[in-house]
C-alpha cells in the first residue's frame, strides 16, 4: 500500500508544486545492482518514449566488476529537446538500502522516493519527499512463482512507472515480446505477470497529485529510432560503407566491434577480433591500403598502443576511421566512468610531426552522422581520422529521427581503375590517391607504400628538402580542410560576457546551462566544437564577441591552469579571455555545475567545479 | 594460394618486369638468392601482376619490397603479418607474401605470428633468419646462438635462443618448410607450394647476414665442409604434428624441407561461409534495405 511513513509536511509540499508544476519533462532514476536488470527497464522506457515521440535522454553507471556491484540508470522523458539527462531526479527507485543512502541526495525537493520494503526502511523524516514504501521482491515472487524467485522485479518496477505515467501499455508490451521473444513462451509469461503485478500496484494517489506526462505532440512525422551512442556510432559506420576493421576488447569500446562483428556479416564484410591493439590497427591499416575504408577502434589505453601504426597511416597517408571512446584515465583509471582527457594524445599522440583530423560528436544522433563524415573525410584527405566519443555517449540512450539510409548510404566498392604512366600516389602539391592492388599500372612502376620518408612514386629518400616538402604536403591538407569546414553555429547571444566553449558529449548540458542562464538575465552564449583537429574557421572572430570565453570540458586543469582544449585555444588564439571550467570526477557535467563555474569564474582562478574538495 | 593464374593472351610475368630498385644489401648477402627464388617462382606461378602484393616490416630483410615491382609495402617492425592477413581477408582476388627476418618475425611481431597463423588465413610468409640484427649493426637477436658474440652481448649470448622450427610447427600454421639461402632450386619450390599452399604458409629461410655473422649457416653448406639434408617427403608424414615437432627438434643444422603440411579451413573461407549464412537469414545483402530493417528495430 502507499506509504505510511509519509511525512505529512513533504506530502503537502509535494502535492502544491504538483498542482502548480505541469510536467514537461520527468527524470526517473533507478538505483540498485548490475544483476538486477535495471538497465533493461531504462532501455524499455527509453524505447517507448521514442516510439511515442518524445524527447528521451538516459544516463547509466555500471561498476567495471563483473557482475554485482551498484549500478543506476536515469531516464529523463518529455517533450521538447531534452539536452541532458537531468541534473536531479524526480522520482528515485531504490532496490537497497545502499541505493537509497547513495541517492536519496539525488532526488529533489519534493520528489518521490519509491523503496523496496522488502530491502529498504528508510528513516524519511527529515527528507522532502513523498516516501511510498513498495514490495517490489515479495510482490515478484508471489507474481511469478515457481523457480524463477526474484528475477523479474526490474519488469515489476516498469509495470508500476507504466501505471504511474499513464504509459501506452500496448507499446511497451510489444516492446517486452520483442526482447524476450527469442527465450520462449515461459519467459515472456512470468516477464508479463511481473509486469501486470507491478502495473496493478494500487499507486493512483502518487499519479494524481504528481506526475502526468504532457503528451507528446506527433511530430514531423519522421519516425524516432532510440538507440545508445555506440550503436548509432556503429550503423552510421554501416551507412558510411564500411565493410572491414579490427579491434580488441576494451570497455567501453567493445560493444563496437561485438556489433560489427554481427552486423558486417549481413554486408558481406569482415571484422577481425585481433590478438592485441597493435595488431587491430595492423589489419585494419592493411584492409584501408586493400582501398577500403577501414575502421580500428579503442578506448584510452588501446589508443595509445595503436600510436605508432597511426604515425605509419598519416606517413603512408592512407585513410583509416579510429574511434576512440574515452574513459577515466591515466592507465586503467576509471574504466567506466567519463573523461575527456585524450584530446592530446588523439591530436599529438604520435612520434614525429604526425597530423590528422580529429572529431568528436555531440550527442548520440551525431555518432551516427559523425562516423559518416569521418568516412568522408578520410577518404577524401586520404589520412587517419580519430572520433573522440566517450562512456557517457557510448552508453547513453536517445531517440532522433531515423536516417534517410537512400540519401546517405556510400557504396564501398574501391575504384581499381587502371592507371598509366603519369602515375604518382603522393604529388607535392596535390592530395595523395592509392592505387589500391588489384589496379593494373602500366607504364610505371608498381607502387610502395611505406612508413620512410617518400618520394612522389612512394619510393624511399633522405633528402632533406624532400623531408620538408612532403611534410608541408600531409600537413598543408588538413589546413585545406580548415578552410572548408563549416563556422561553428552560436547557440544562445552571439556576444556578450561569456562564452561557453565545448567539445564532445557536454553539449546537451552546456546548452541546457546557456537556456538557464539568459533566463536569470546573463548575456551568454554556446559554441561547441566537432571539428578539433583542424579547427573550424572564425573562432576567433566568435571568441572576440565575448568579455569571457570559459571552455568546459571532462579533463584536468593541468599544469599551467587550463584543460586541455582550453591548452590548446589559447596556443592558437594567443587570447587571454579563455579560461578553463574543468573537472575530473567521471561523470557527466550537471548543468548547475556549469552555472556554478561561470559564477565563480568571475574571480581570477580557473575553477574545478565537481562536487568534491577543490584538489 | 587459390588465385587464378594469368589469362593466355596476358604476357607471361617474367624477372624483368618483376625487378625493381637494385637491392642495398652488402655484396654476399643471403637475401640476394632468396630475392632471385622469388623472382623465379613468381614467373613460375604467373600469377596476374597487379594481384600480387609483396609486403615487409622491418629490418635488412624486410626492405625486400623496395626490390620487387609488385604492389607492396614497408609496415612497421613486428606488425607486417596482421596487415597482410587484413589485405588477405578484404581482398580474395590478390595473393600476398610477407617478407621478414628473424626479429621482425620471432622478437617484435612473435605475438603476431602465432595468432595469424591459428587463425589460418590465406597468405605466405618468407622469414630471412639470420640469427642477428644486420640493419642495426649487430646485436644479439632472438635466434642467435648461446655464446654469439653481439654488440649486446660482447661476452657471447646468454639466453636461449628460439626454436624457430618448434615456433613455427607449433604455431598453428598448416603449412611449415624450411630452407637454406645456398639452395636456390629449393627455395624456389618451398616458396611456389607456400604460395599454392590455401592458409597460412610460412619458410624459413637461413640467409647468412656476411656483414655481421659470416659462417652462421656453413655446417649444411657442402662446400664449406657441410651437408645440406632434406626431409624424406616418403618417409616423414607432414599431416603429423608430433613427427613435425620431432624433425623441429633434430640438433643443429637441423634438415630442410616441409615440416608440415595439412589442409584446415582457412579463415577467409570460414568469414564466407558465416557470410553467407548471416545474408541467407537476412534475405537482403543490400545495404539500404539491411539499415531500414535495423531502424525498424529501433522504432
Amino acid at each position: 500500500m502507499v506509504s505510511s511513513n509519509t511525512p505529512d509536511s513533504a506530502s503537502d509540499d509535494a502535492s502544491s508544486a504538483g498542482a502548480t508544476k505541469s510536467l514537461n519533462d520527468v527524470v526517473i532514476r533507478m538505483a540498485g545492482n548490475s544483476q538486477d536488470g535495471i538497465q533493461t527497464i531504462g532501455a524499455f522506457l527509453a524505447r517507448l518514449a521514442g516510439r511515442s515521440a518524445q524527447d528521451v535522454m538516459t544516463y547509466m553507471t555500471i561498476p567495471s566488476t563483473i557482475s554485482g556491484g551498484p549500478s543506476i540508470f536515469q531516464v529523463r522523458m518529455g517533450t521538447g529537446d531534452i539536452l541532458s539527462s537531468g541534473d536531479e531526479a524526480d522520482f528515485l527507485v531504490a532496490f537497497y538500502e545502499h541505493s537509497y543512502e547513495n541517492h536519496i541526495g539525488a532526488l529533489r525537493k519534493g520528489g518521490v522516493l519509491i523503496y523496496d520494503s522488502d530491502h529498504v526502511n528508510p528513516d524519511t523524516s527529515d527528507i522532502d519527499c513523498l516516501a511510498v514504501g513498495v514490495p517490489i521482491t515479495s510482490g515478484t515472487i508471489e507474481a511469478v512463482g515457481g523457480s524463477a524467485k526474484e528475477k523479474g522485479k526490474n519488469i515489476f518496477v516498469l509495470g508500476l512507472l507504466c501505471r504511474l505515467f499513464d504509459l501506452e501499455v500496448t507499446k511497451l508490451t510489444r516492446l517486452i515480446t520483442e526482447k524476450f521473444g527469442k527465450f520462449g513462451e515461459d519467459v515472456i509469461r512470468n516477464t508479463m505477470l511481473a509486469f501486470d503485478a507491478g502495473y496493478a500496484w494500487p499507486a493512483d494517489n502518487i499519479r494524481d497529485a504528481y506526475f502526468k506526462l504532457k503528451p507528446a505532440e506527433e511530430a514531423s512525422g519522421h519516425p524516432q529510432i532510440t538507440t545508445d551512442g555506440n550503436t548509432a556510432m556503429t550503423l552510421g559506420l554501416l551507412t558510411a560503407g564500411v565493410r572491414y576493421g579490427a579491434g580488441y576488447p576494451i570497455t567501453p569500446w567493445s560493444t563496437i566491434m561485438e556489433t560489427l562483428r554481427t552486423e558486417l556479416q549481413k554486408y558481406g564484410g569482415v571484422f577481425v577480433q585481433a590478438e592485441d591493439e597493435l595488431a587491430a590497427v595492423s589489419y585494419a591499416i592493411g584492409m584501408a591500403y586493400s582501398g577500403h575504408t577501414a575502421i580500428t577502434g579503442s578506448s584510452g589505453p588501446g589508443l595509445s598502443l595503436k600510436m605508432e601504426a597511426l604515425g605509419w597511416a598519416t606517413m603512408a597517408e592512407l585513410p583509416l576511421i579510429v574511434i576512440n571512446v574515452q574513459r577515466g584515465g591515466p592507465s586503467t583509471g576509471l574504466p567506466t566512468n567519463v573523461e575527456q582527457s585524450d584530446l592530446m594524445q588523439a591530436i599529438y599522440g604520435s612520434h614525429g610531426d604526425s597530423p590528422r583530423i580529429v572529431i568528436a560528436p555531440q550527442d548520440v544522433e551525431d555518432c551516427y552522422y559523425i562516423a559518416i563524415e569521418a568516412a568522408k573525410l578520410a577518404k577524401e584527405y586520404s589520412t587517419p581520422v580519430i572520433i573522440l566519443t566517450d562512456q557517457a555517449l557510448a552508453s547513453r540512450i536517445e531517440a532522433f529521427d531515423e536516417p534517410d539510409v537512400d540519401k546517405l548510404h556510400i557504396d564501398p566498392t574501391p575504384d581499381l581503375s587502371p592507371q598509366g604512366e603519369d602515375f604518382k600516389p603522393y604529388p607535392i602539391e596535390e592530395i595523395t590517391r592509392h592505387a589500391a592492388p588489384g589496379t593494373k599500372i602500366e607504364g610505371a612502376p608498381y607502387p610502395t607504400v611505406t612508413g620512410l620518408e617518400h618520394d612522389e612514386h612512394g619510393h624511399p629518400t633522405g633528402n632533406p628538402a624532400l623531408h620538408m616538402k612532403m611534410t608541408a604536403k600531409r600537413r598543408d591538407k588538413l589546413r585545406k580542410l580548415a578552410r572548408e569546414l563549416p563556422r561553428p553555429e552560436i547557440h544562445g547571444d552571439d556576444s556578450g560576457d561569456v562564452l561557453l566553449v565545448g567539445w564532445g558529449s557536454t553539449y546537451g548540458p552546456i546548452r541546457e546551462a546557456v537556456i538557464r542562464g539568459r533566463n536569470q538575465g546573463q548575456k551568454i552564449g554556446h559554441v561547441h566544437i566537432r571539428h578539433l583537429n583542424p579547427l573550424p574557421p572564425e573562432l576567433e572572430r566568435i571568441f572576440s564577441r565575448y568579455r569571457q570565453v570559459f571552455v568546459v570540458e571532462m579533463n584536468d586543469r593541468g599544469l599551467y591552469g587550463y584543460g586541455q582544449l582550453a591548452t590548446l585555444l589559447r596556443a592558437r588564439y594567443a587570447n587571454p579571455a579563455i579560461r578553463s571550467i574543468t573537472k575530473t570526477d567521471g561523470l557527466a557535467f550537471k548543468v548547475s555545475e556549469i552555472l556554478q563555474g561561470v559564477e565563480a569564474l568571475s574571480g581570477e582562478r580557473n575553477v574545478n567545479v565537481s562536487n568534491y574538495p577543490d584538489v | 594460394m587459390t588465385t587464378a593464374t594469368a589469362t593466355p593472351e596476358e604476357p607471361k610475368l617474367t624477372k624483368k618486369a618483376l625487378t625493381a630498385d637494385h637491392p642495398t644489401w652488402c655484396p654476399g648477402c643471403g637475401d640476394f638468392a632468396v630475392l632471385a627464388s622469388f623472382y623465379r617462382a613468381l614467373e613460375q606461378l604467373n600469377y596476374p601482376h597487379e594481384n600480387i602484393v609483396t609486403m615487409a616490416g622491418i629490418g635488412c630483410s624486410s626492405r625486400f619490397p623496395y626490390f620487387v615491382n609488385t604492389h607492396g609495402g614497408h609496415f612497421i617492425h613486428g606488425r607486417s603479418v596482421p596487415f597482410s592477413a587484413g589485405i588477405s581477408l578484404s581482398r580474395p582476388d590478390l595473393t600476398v607474401f610477407v617478407f621478414g627476418g628473424d626479429g621482425d618475425g620471432f622478437s617484435i611481431g612473435g605475438n603476431h605470428l602465432d595468432h595469424v597463423a591459428r587463425k589460418n588465413v590465406d597468405l605466405t610468409y618468407v622469414i630471412m633468419d639470420n640469427q642477428v640484427y644486420g640493419l642495426t649493426k649487430k646485436q644479439t637477436s632472438p635466434t642467435s646462438p648461446e655464446g654469439f658474440k653481439s654488440k649486446t652481448d660482447p661476452w657471447g649470448a646468454i639466453d636461449q635462443p628460439i626454436n624457430p622450427m618448434r615456433k613455427l610447427v607449433n604455431s598453428g600454421a598448416t603449412f611449415v618448410a624450411r630452407s637454406h639461402a645456398t639452395q636456390v632450386k629449393h627455395m624456389v619450390e618451398m616458396i611456389k607450394r607456400a604460395a599454392e599452399h590455401p592458409g597460412f604458409a610460412v619458410v624459413e629461410i637461413l640467409s647468412e647476414c656476411i656483414e655481421f655473422f659470416p659462417g652462421a649457416f656453413d655446417s649444411s653448406v657442402k662446400r664449406k665442409g657441410g651437408e645440406f639434408i632434406t626431409i624424406d617427403e616418403e618417409e616423414h608424414d607432414k599431416t603429423d604434428l608430433t613427427a613435425a615437432m620431432t624433425l623441429a627438434s633434430e640438433p643443429w643444422p637441423g634438415r630442410f624441407g616441409v615440416y608440415l603440411e595439412v589442409i584446415r579451413p582457412t579463415k577467409n573461407a570460414m568469414e564466407d561461409a558465416l557470410n553467407a549464412k548471416a545474408q541467407a537469414k537476412a534475405g537482403t545483402s543490400a545495404p539500404a534495405e539491411l539499415l531500414k530493417s535495423t531502424f525498424a528495430k529501433m522504432r
